[in-house]
């Protein structure tokens, strides 16, 4: 390849046709425009006359340089023009690509795969053979998977990162096997793993070893804790660089169940600081909802953190049976509850109908034995849609009926009359301790401290199902604890007391342990080893390398322990589910430090970054074809047919194709419309500028009639008629607006109708005028007008419509009609329909129809004719023959009388009918 | 030719006939049946007057004069027909429009003669052709002719007047765009004069003539293809160009006001009815 400064050509040969351009220069120089032939008869007057200037002839210089730089252009696109071409070294041997697809080489693992693509090509360009390698999983021991390079480029489109850090350890005994000879590329993720060197060294052995690794820090995110009540974010990031900014959003589930950014805060690391920790105060509502914490506009898995019941605090509703009692506080039932959940909880204590509606996460009803029927009911059905309630025995519950001889719903079994004592000073036995949990107990794992006795209890009935509810048994074999889900929830029964007066287990660790169990309470941080044991947690959301949450599929379940490790191929990042509880795994955990990756002396990590080979064939070659472009514009002007051209129109779409960017319609839209406001003051009759001329005039004309004859015979007095332009102008100053149809008028905008539905809606009305009512009932089907009307009124939102029944409102606003006819005498108009119960009062005259106003009036009498005076107030339209004519104009007047007094006062006329009723009840 | 007469004849319809005013030869009078609103020779009654001394006796209407005590004499309307000939230029110069699918010269100039000669035999008088060897005659039929004839475009580049049929005392139309040589023109209104003919020329010109919208390189030729020029920048001639078109049209008016001629000057962009009005009261003599 042939450079030039940043500049390089891939067919440089080509470039010497510029060497021809001076040939060029003279060829053109010495060959002027052709001329225009063109027929004159006037050539006679021509003759004998001479051109003034001479210099014509030659082709003006600057049409010579444009056609040049054209010429040059298109020989520079040809030879292949590449900016900051990459110094291609021709290796031999095969070529290993060893990609580091952990979470973080996320954020840039397009650029990863283009760098890789590159490496690949140029292999492939001298025929070398290649392999690709993963770092997170490599191959196993033995000869290289050696393929075509351009095979293997092809692969690189399939390549993921994983949503773990990568040890190395694995591909460092993989390396170790390799015959020498290879050169390898490795495109380094920067972060630091314990077997990173010792790979770095074994590859330089076997051949040279180029590592390309971007130089951006890799940012991430330890989990969020909770620090007395403040939600804490620490972020981190691997490079101690100069100060920098980065976005954080909390997300999680809106009320409405979508997910969108609850919070956002911005955090600064400072220069040289690799760790930034911020404390963000959140109502517990949205704390509660926030899912998870990600770095905006970062992708990986790294930079996102999930968040589990930790993040959480469950709101508790605890119930004791009788509040008001008067007792020592270490007696209460509740006092152990309180001490074991008020850490991690929001306990609520009230009236149980008051707790259920503010939605708690669980119920604790401690020795509570009987509840009122409708709190029982709520009860149950607050369980059945997914609630926790927990019961304890005590005294009451021992001595109560409840769940004697039948199944109480709010109880998970039946039980026997009376309690048990064990171990008292009446009684034989010892007091009894707690039997192992069985394996499918939630409890499975615990450690029972020994000195945890149960001295009294209530007994269950023994049954069929008694077996499978138990899932906690005193030594001797009796249920300790008992559950039965109920719906989506669960009933969970201890069956001794919440305080220590029957068994010592509320004194001990064991409780809170279990009650974190049930899902009750929440712990604080992460858990521990010994919590978790025993436990099995199936995935339900797994995070990619990119740090998006996805469907977790088919997986088998994790043992508990291994949650507390770091995550793998066996434990991918994500949410865990253990029947209600919630762990998070995160990429990073809490005491995760980046720390970005170290290499042996002699090892330098390189990076193209963004100034990478750019083919510039096309730009040059789209520079060259304007250029032409430009010359043909120029050469026709020159010939002096640009000018006609332009005068002709023909060469409008040239200049439109030129100024794409003429700027559009440049009304001021904020300064208010004169005619609007003039409107806005005074009664205006206004009709819709249908673009057709001579329609606009007879519209403006019939109602400048109208209101003529409104002044005249009312108090109305409406200002001049105004056309209106459906897609721009205000239309609610408007009581009525006019529409004439016709045939070939166009449909107004999406946003157009939109205003006309608001303008029907607040009251407006719109009188439609197919003017054909002449025609209109001859021959079949409608015409082309009202065929137009349909699909015009299609989007509007307008009722059901009837002919104007005989008790309409419209035919009694001011004159009594019983005919609405405009220039023509048509069949019927049409206007909102009454309601079906309309129904005439006895001794009225009319129906008592609805109220308002009909927000549309559809007919063909083409009243604006009937209505259309010119300047000098005469009729420009004859109505009719003769005498009768004129009382048909008079009627059309009438009508649009009525109209306009029908959209000023509604129904005003309609509820005259009451007046009577009216009258009468005034004279009690 | 089918188009030109319906539109020939729907041009001339709004006009009244047209009366054309003859010369009072009396060797050349033909009777006409269109009267000269005064009285004469002719056979439609016009007006009694009482007789004077000197009436022919036989002159005397005695039906006229017995109803009363004083004599009467019947005079006739003066009748007189009067012969127009037309030279229109169809050679290839008249066949010229601009505009696209505009009117040429030569199709407005057939227009126009057409129409006059409708009028004229509406009104009666004779027409004809001056290339046509046939003496003019009155007619429908002598119209077809006529149309006949002017359908028939000639070869040359530019037309010369034919005088080879100018009636002595006759009235003549010469319509052309006058661009070619003057000097036939100058003969033909030469023998014109020598024989008592006078009429009128209308010159018809494209508004590309008249405005020479050109610029650039252009190499023009004549529609003939016989002349060529080709000039650098046209744009610099047009100066030059309207002197020497204004000197012409100078020229051509001043020709025909030395033989009695009148002169007037039509553009294929204007209504073809003024110049058709034109023509039809100079042939009246009103101009």
């Amino acid at each position: 390849m042939f450079t030039l400064g940043p500049l390089g050509f891939t067919a440089p040969w080509l470039l010497l046709a510029l060497a021809a351009l001076p040939v060029l220069w003279w060829l053109l120089r010495a060959v002027p425009p052709a001329p225009v032939r063109r027929a004159f008869p006037g050539i006679t007057l021509l003759l004998g006359l001479d051109d003034k200037d001479q210099e014509a002839e030659r082709t003006p210089w600057w049409l010579l340089l444009l056609r040049l730089l054209a010429v040059a252009a298109m020989i520079l696109g040809f030879a292949g023009p590449v900016l900051n071409p990459e110094p291609r070294s021709p290796g031999t041997g095969p070529l290993v690509v060893l990609i580091d697809d952990g979470w973080a080489a996320a954020p840039d693992w397009r650029a990863r795969m283009e760098a890789a693509a590159r490496s690949l090509r140029a292999a492939e360009a001298a025929g070398r053979t290649a392999a690709l390698i993963r770092a997170s999983e490599p191959p196993q021991p033995g000869p290289l998977g050696l393929r075509a390079a351009g095979d293997v480029a092809a692969g690189l489109a399939g390549l993921e990162p994983r949503p773990w850090a990568l040890s190395h350890e694995a591909a460092r005994d993989w390396a170790a096997t390799l015959e020498p000879g290879a050169e390898t590329v490795w495109l380094s993720d920067g972060l630091a793993t314990p077997a990173r060197e010792a790979l770095a060294r074994t590859l330089a052995g076997l051949g040279p070893l180029t590592v390309l690794e971007p130089p951006l820090p890799r940012l991430g995110l330890r989990p969020a804790r909770i620090e007395g009540g403040l939600v804490e974010v620490t972020a981190l990031r691997s490079i101690a660089g100069p100060a920098q900014e980065i976005t954080i959003t909390g997300i999680g589930p809106d009320p409405s169940g979508v997910e969108r950014e609850l919070v956002r805060a911005t955090l600064g690391f400072e220069a040289g600081a690799t760790e930034i920790r911020q404390e963000l105060s959140l109502p517990p509502e949205l704390r509660n909802r926030i899912a998870r914490f990600t770095i905006a506009g970062h992708r990986a898995a790294g930079a996102v953190t999930l968040a589990d019941d930790s993040l959480r605090r469950r709101k508790i509703a605890l119930i004791e049976a009788s509040a008001g009692r008067e007792g020592l506080e270490l007696l209460s039932p509740l006092h152990y509850l309180r001490e074991a959940l008020a850490p991690t909880a929001e306990v609520m204590e009230g009236p149980l109908t008051d707790l259920i509606a503010a939605s708690p996460d669980a119920v604790v009803l401690a020795d509570v034995a009987t509840l009122a029927p409708p709190d029982a009911q709520a009860l149950e059905t607050w369980v059945a849609e997914g609630g926790l309630l927990l019961r304890f025995a005590g005294p009451r519950l021992a001595a109560a009926d409840t769940g004697r001889g039948e199944d109480d719903p709010l109880l998970p079994v039946r039980l026997r009359v009376g309690g048990r004592t064990v171990g008292g000073a009446m009684s034989w036995g010892a007091p009894q301790s707690l039997a192992p949990f069985s394996e499918s107990s939630p409890f499975y794992g615990l450690a029972i401290p020994a000195d945890v006795t149960v001295t009294s209890q209530v007994l269950a009935e023994p049954g069929p199902d008694l077996a499978g509810r138990t899932i906690a048994a005193l030594a001797d074999g009796t249920p300790l604890v008992t559950r039965k889900p109920l719906g989506d929830g669960q009933i969970v029964l201890v069956h001794t007391s919440a305080n220590a007066e029957w068994s010592t287990l509320p004194l001990s660790g064991l409780f809170v342990q279990m009650l974190e169990r049930l899902a009750v309470s929440t712990r604080a941080g992460t858990p521990d080893r010994g919590e978790l044991a025993g436990t099995v947690w199936q995935a339900d959301a797994l995070l990619d390398g990119f740090g998006q949450l996805g469907e977790a599929g088919d997986r088998p379940g994790t043992p508990g322990e291994r949650l507390t490790g770091a995550p793998g191929p066996d434990l991918p990042p994500g949410l865990y589910r253990a029947e209600a509880r919630l762990v998070a795994v995160n990429v990073l955990g809490p005491e995760a430090e980046l720390t970005p990756a170290s290499w042996p002396i002699g090892i330098a990590p390189t990076w193209q970054g963004e100034a990478g080979e750019q083919d510039l064939t096309g730009p040059v070659l789209l520079a060259a074809l304007i250029l032409i472009a430009l010359d043909v514009l120029a050469a026709l002007a020159l010939s002096g047919r640009l000018a006609r051209g332009l005068k002709a129109g023909g060469a409008a779409a040239i200049a439109l194709g030129l100024f794409t960017l003429a700027p559009g319609d440049l009304r001021a839209q904020d300064e208010p419309d004169t005619a609007t406001l003039a409107a806005a003051l005074n009664v205006t009759l206004a009709y819709v500028a249908t673009g057709d001329a001579g329609l606009d005039s007879v519209s403006r004309a019939g109602l400048q009639g109208l209101s003529t004859q409104i002044r005249l015979r009312s108090s109305v007095e409406p200002s001049p008629p105004v056309g209106v332009d459906l897609e721009r102008d205000e239309l609610s100053v408007y009581p009525l607006i006019y529409w004439p149809v016709t045939e070939t008028q166009a449909t107004p905008s999406d946003a157009a109708y939109a205003r006309l539905n608001a303008y029907l809606r607040a009251g407006g009305m719109i009188l439609f005028d197919t003017r054909d009512a002449d025609v209109a009932g001859f021959g079949s089907g409608a015409t082309a007008e009202a065929a137009r009307l349909r699909a015009l009124a299609r989007p509007l939102d307008i009722p059901a419509l009837e002919p104007v029944p005989e008790d309409h409102v419209l035919t009694r606003t001011f004159y009594l009609l019983n005919e609405f006819p405009g220039r023509h005498t048509g069949p019927e108009v049409w206007v909102e329909a009454a309601p079906p119960d309309a129904e005439r009062a006895e001794g009225m005259p009319f129906r008592n129809l609805n109220d308002g106003v009909t927000p549309v009036v559809i007919g063909g009498n083409d009243w604006a004719a009937g209505w259309a005076v010119n300047d000098s107030g005469l009729p420009m339209f004859p109505v009719g023959r003769g005498l009768a004519g004129e009382r048909q104009r008079e009627l059309s007047y009438r009508f649009g009388m009525n109209l306009v007094m029908h959209v000023l006062t509604g129904n005003y006329k309609s509820d005259q009918v009451h007046v009577p009723a009216l009258l009468e009840r005034l004279g009690q | 030719m089918t188009a030109l007469r319906p539109r020939a004849e729907a041009l001339a319809e709004p006009l009244p006939p047209l009366l054309a005013r003859a010369r009072h030869l009396a060797a050349g009078v033909v009777l006409g049946e269109h009267g000269r609103r005064r009285p004469g020779l002719g056979d439609a009654f016009w007006q009694f007057r009482p007789a004077r001394p000197g009436d022919p006796a036989r002159a005397i209407d005695w039906r006229r004069s017995a109803r009363s005590d004083q004599h009467f004499v019947q005079e006739k309307e003066w009748q007189a027909a009067q012969a127009v000939v037309f030279w229109v230029d169809r050679a290839a110069s008249m066949r010229f429009a601009s505009a696209k699918n505009g009117e040429t010269k030569a199709g407005r100039a057939a227009l126009i003669a057409l129409s006059t000669s409708v009028l004229l035999v509406q009104g009666g008088e004779r027409i004809g052709l001056t290339e046509s060897p046939a003496p003019p005659a009155r007619g429908a039929l002598q119209l077809e002719r006529v149309a006949a004839a002017l359908a028939d475009p000639a070869m040359q580049d530019y037309g010369a007047p034919e005088t080879a049929t100018l009636p002595r005392h006759s009235r003549a139309v010469f319509l052309s765009d006058f661009l070619g040589p003057l000097e036939p023109v100058e003969a033909a209104l030469a023998t014109a004069a020598d024989r008592g003919v006078t009429g009128a020329l209308l010159q018809v010109l494209d508004p590309a003539e008249e405005a020479f919208p050109y610029d650039g390189r252009t190499l023009f030729h004549s529609v003939g293809g016989s002349l060529e020029y080709e000039t650098r920048q046209a744009g610099d001639l047009k100066a030059r160009y309207l002197d020497r078109l204004a000197e012409r049209k100078a020229r051509l008016a001043e020709l025909a006001h030395r033989t009695g001629w009148q002169y007037h000057l039509h553009h294929t962009g204007d209504a073809p009815t003024s110049a058709l009005l034109w023509l039809y009261r100079a042939l009246e003599g009103r101009i």
